[in-house]
């Protein structure tokens, strides 16, 4: 394909704005830059063209299955979009006088209340953009909490090996030592080794639950007890909150903390690679801390406040607004009951596709799994030289997202599926189907695997070279 | 019960059957007994229309002003039709980050091309994929250079406050020490950032234009950066960097900015944009997703990934950034507005909103008891004393529909853009002559 730079041509243009209707002033030169930037010269056919062009070589949700391990890829509602792009919320200023926004900060009280009671906690901010980011604030408030009540020597957090790598990441951000405990091979938390970790030094404890395995943790009350009396403090990724909406609540766990990532569990889009809402919910205890301008209700009228003790700001304004407008119509269409049903049937869909594949490969975990599941096929690549990625791979060439590869770290040739609750059960039989048949295909033809995919666009891309030559804009003839 | 979930009630038994349990609950036996199902005290889920109703009477109780004068980091330009036609494609909408690179290159590709126009606008040799919003950028910009040896960050009094806000906040999270570098007479004060300046400082950031609107003596700031060791960071508005000189023109180091003026609406103050470009010195320390060129086996060009060894998914606690989803969409909005722009069109974006700017100024100051608070020369934001409280006047200004410039400090922050009309900006030297008048 073309890049856009390729197509353009000297002189062409869109018309898009009026000529100058008051005194044209010019800007003194001293002040401007040498020659104007090198941007591509279109017509609006060329770049509708363009761009119709890109989207034929893109998968999304709407393209086909896409059990992306721990990203949660249901389908987006048509719904959400409509009403985020509603001009009452698009076209608001942030910097509008309060009573002139009411809506907007309708959205976000209404959002926070819903919330608060899925996820158990008191108090709600909208300022991260993402869950990483979500990490990041709710580390803030631990970081806050301690030093506040004049308890500055906990500076490790404690983060299982099977955790998401943003979380050993986001402590270090925060100025945390990370003690890395090892799971057990389910992925749970060793209570022993927890037990060791913990300390007069422990901030606290950042734990996924269900885990990365697709596990939910049995002890999870244990855990959070034994953190807790070590003066600790318990986060909750809400990554894989999907699997026990309505079904369990992270602040009934023990969790003083959670990020929840509105663009996997609450339906919005993930827009191919955001933006997304890592919303941070927290107990009282962490409410002084909050980032400011949050919004209270005060009789009928909503405003913004800050927090006595704000950690401060995490970005700019309230946070990706349009995306908890969309959270917040999902929250609305399922209401208690849907949610719960939609976690249940998340649960169900995984289990599933799991009973399907069992008969083909091995699995990490035996027994019931939450909303997603890891394949494990070390087996099969010292059997064939078939890996992992090849099988994912091959995925490609039958229209299917391949599983999230080579996570969790402590599993083998690992693919991680999560189906989610908006597939239906013919979808789930023909995934089980294809997968059989190139696992299958493994044993007869590992050179076909090897090679896959070969009805994409491109074949696989040649990483090492582009990691060993950055090549990471266009360049131009002079 | 509104519901998205396909599977029929027969089919939910057969599934059941299968797995070998008989309930949807058996499902949870893991999840101890004292906190399973517990009663959310929520209301039951609702019907679309409902929803659609629901939603749509939120959305018009804010009130959307028939002509804004208001800047102050979200700006409201005009955004082409093209712009949400290609930015609402299912397929770019519902992908998630292009992890398989062979479906995805639709993505990739964009992306890159996005990389090259930031690269263009700023002058810099790389750019990532983007972060959050400007303010995050700018935090993001400061980590990069901090190290063991220089770690305090100056930042400039005349800077957007919630920027500096976030910096600090990053700063205070990685125990690292952030000064404010006075402002005088509405710019960066050239002799303190001198004096300030040490060898353990890692950097120093400035805004371009300021927050006050003013055009800051960029180029004379970054030596006197340079000459204390540091790196320099210039945070830049889009529009104004089409026309001014570019970070590289100036020495910056790294080059960010809010992107939202390239396309986004305003809502509410997000979604928005953090672009971060630098020079070839420091792109390996760039956080977040970066694409690059590269070829398949058969010799076919495209695009992955890369430089993946930086990031938390690799290097977990010794990433560069935790940063793992960013803004792609709002990055594929900010090129599509570019590419339907041009240069010749970004160019004229900015001489309109300058010609206005100048025009709304000369009007305002025109007026009895009005006159710019600063003298150096500004982009399309400027800040006026008043004759009356500001609260009052605009007040006025609200009455006939007018969102006036911002209350500050030193008077009112005014700005326009592309989309103030003549004709709106008489009303409104109208409408504060009178109002001063009284």
């Amino acid at each position: 394909m073309k890049l856009i730079f390729e197509k353009s041509v000297p002189g062409r243009a869109c018309t898009l704005l009026p000529d100058c209707d008051v005194p044209m002033a010019a800007i003194p030169e001293t002040f401007v830059r040498k020659a104007p930037p090198h941007l591509p010269e279109l017509s609006e056919t060329d770049i509708s063209r363009h761009y119709t062009e890109l989207a034929k070589c893109v998968h999304g949700v709407n393209d086909g299955f896409y059990p992306l391990g721990s990203c949660t890829m249901k389908y987006n509602p048509a719904l959400n979009e409509e009403m985020a792009g509603l001009a009452g919320f698009t076209g608001v200023h942030p910097l509008q006088p309060e009573h002139t926004v009411q809506g907007s900060l309708e959205v976000l009280a209404k959002a926070e209340e819903i919330l608060c009671k899925v996820t158990g906690m008191d108090t709600m901010t909208f300022q991260p953009a993402a869950g990483a980011h979500g990490e990041l604030t709710g580390l803030l408030l631990i970081k806050a909490y301690h030093r506040a009540r004049g308890d500055a020597q906990r500076t490790k957090i404690i983060v299982p090996d099977s955790a998401h790598g943003t979380n050993p990441a986001s402590a270090s951000m925060t100025g945390f030592t990370v003690v890395n405990i090892p799971s057990g091979a389910d992925g749970c938390v060793d209570l022993e080794k927890l037990r060791a970790a913990v300390g007069p030094d422990t901030a606290g404890l950042m734990l996924t639950n269900p885990n990365t395995l697709g596990l939910f943790d049995k002890n999870i009350l244990e855990i959070t007890r034994i953190v807790h009396e070590a003066g600790g403090l318990n986060y909750y990724d809400g990554a894989n909150l999907n699997a026990v909406m309505g079904v369990a609540r992270p602040g009934d766990m023990g969790f003083d903390v959670v990020h929840l990532n509105l663009h996997k569990t609450f339906s919005t889009p993930h827009g191919g690679g955001g933006p997304g809402s890592g919303a941070v919910g927290a107990k009282s205890l962490l409410a002084p801390f909050l980032p400011n301008r949050h919004v209270k209700c005060q009789g009928d009228f909503y405003a913004f406040e800050d927090a006595p003790q704000t950690i401060g700001s995490v970005k700019a304004f309230y946070g990706n607004f349009l995306v908890v407008v969309r959270a917040l119509c999902y929250m609305l269409v399922l209401g208690e009951d849907g949610m719960r049903d939609a976690s249940q049937m998340a649960v169900l869909n995984a289990n599933y596709l799991k009973k399907l594949l069992e008969p083909h490969c091995e699995v990490a975990n035996e027994g019931i799994c939450m909303h997603e599941f890891v394949l494990t096929l070390e087996k099969l690549k010292k059997e064939t030289g078939v890996s992992a990625m090849d099988v994912a791979k091959s995925m490609l060439d039958y229209g299917m997202h391949p599983p999230t590869m080579y996570f969790p770290l402590i599993v083998h040739e690992a693919l991680m599926l999560e189906p989610t609750e908006t597939e239906s059960k013919e979808t789930l039989d023909w995934a089980a189907g294809v997968i059989a048949e190139i696992l299958e295909k493994a044993h007869t033809e590992p050179e076909a695997l090897h090679n896959a995919p070969v009805t994409t666009p491109v074949g696989r891309p040649d990483e090492v070279a582009a990691a060993r030559n950055p090549k990471l804009r266009a360049v131009f003839d002079a | 019960m509104g519901s998205y979930v396909p599977s029929t009630a027969e089919q939910r038994q057969e599934m059941l059957r299968t797995v070998g349990v008989s309930s949807l609950e058996d499902l949870y036996t893991d999840v101890p007994a004292s906190i399973r199902m517990p009663d959310l005290q929520l209301e039951n889920g609702q019907s679309e229309l409902e929803v659609s109703a629901a939603i749509q009477k939120m959305a018009e109780k804010n009130h959307l002003f028939g002509s804004v004068f208001r800047g102050a980091g979200a700006y409201n330009h005009y955004i082409p039709a093209i712009v949400r036609r290609v930015t609402s494609k299912e397929e770019f909408l519902t992908a998630y980050t292009p992890y398989q690179a062979e479906i995805s290159q639709g993505i990739l590709q964009s992306i890159f091309e996005y990389q090259t126009m930031i690269c263009e606008l700023t002058g810099m040799d790389a750019s990532n994929a983007s972060v959050y919003d400007g303010a995050c950028a700018a935090a993001e910009a400061a980590a990069m250079c901090r190290d063991r040896k220089r770690s305090r960050v100056l930042i400039s009094a005349a800077t957007h406050p919630m920027v500096i806000q976030t910096i600090l906040t990053y700063c205070e999270g990685a125990d690292a020490e952030a000064v404010l570098v006075p402002a005088k007479d509405g710019a960066t004060d050239l002799e303190s950032l001198r004096e300030l300046l040490c060898n353990t400082d890692a950097c120093f950031y400035m805004q371009q234009p300021n927050f006050n609107g003013l055009i800051e003596d960029a180029e004379a700031l970054g030596e006197l950066v340079h000459a204390a060791g540091a790196k320099f960071i210039m945070g830049v508005n889009p529009i104004a960097a089409a026309v001014l000189k570019t970070p590289r023109e100036c020495g910056a180091d790294i080059a960010v900015g809010e992107g939202q003026p390239l396309g986004m609406p305003l809502s509410f103050g997000g979604p928005y944009l953090g672009f971060m470009a630098c020079t070839k010195e420091l792109f390996r320390k760039l956080p977040g997703r970066i694409v690059g060129e590269t070829a398949d086996a058969a010799g076919r060009r495209c695009y992955v990934l890369t430089l993946q060894a930086r990031e938390q998914h690799i290097r977990r606690e010794k990433a560069s950034s935790n940063i793992c989803s960013n803004e792609a969409l709002c990055a594929m909005t900010a090129s599509v507005y570019m590419a339907a722009m041009g240069p010749a069109g970004m160019q004229k974006t900015a001489a309109l909103c300058y010609s206005k700017a100048h025009y709304l100024a000369e009007q305002i100051c025109a007026l009895p008891g009005f006159s710019l608070t600063y003298a150096a020369d500004f982009f399309h934001e400027f800040v006026t004393k008043t004759p009356v409280p500001a609260e009052a006047l605009l007040t006025v200004l609200e009455e006939n529909d007018i969102l006036g410039g911002l209350p500050v400090e030193n008077g009112i922050l005014w700005c326009t853009t592309e989309k103030n009309t003549k004709e709106q900006i008489d009303q409104l030297v109208a409408l504060l002559k009178e109002a001063a008048s009284v």
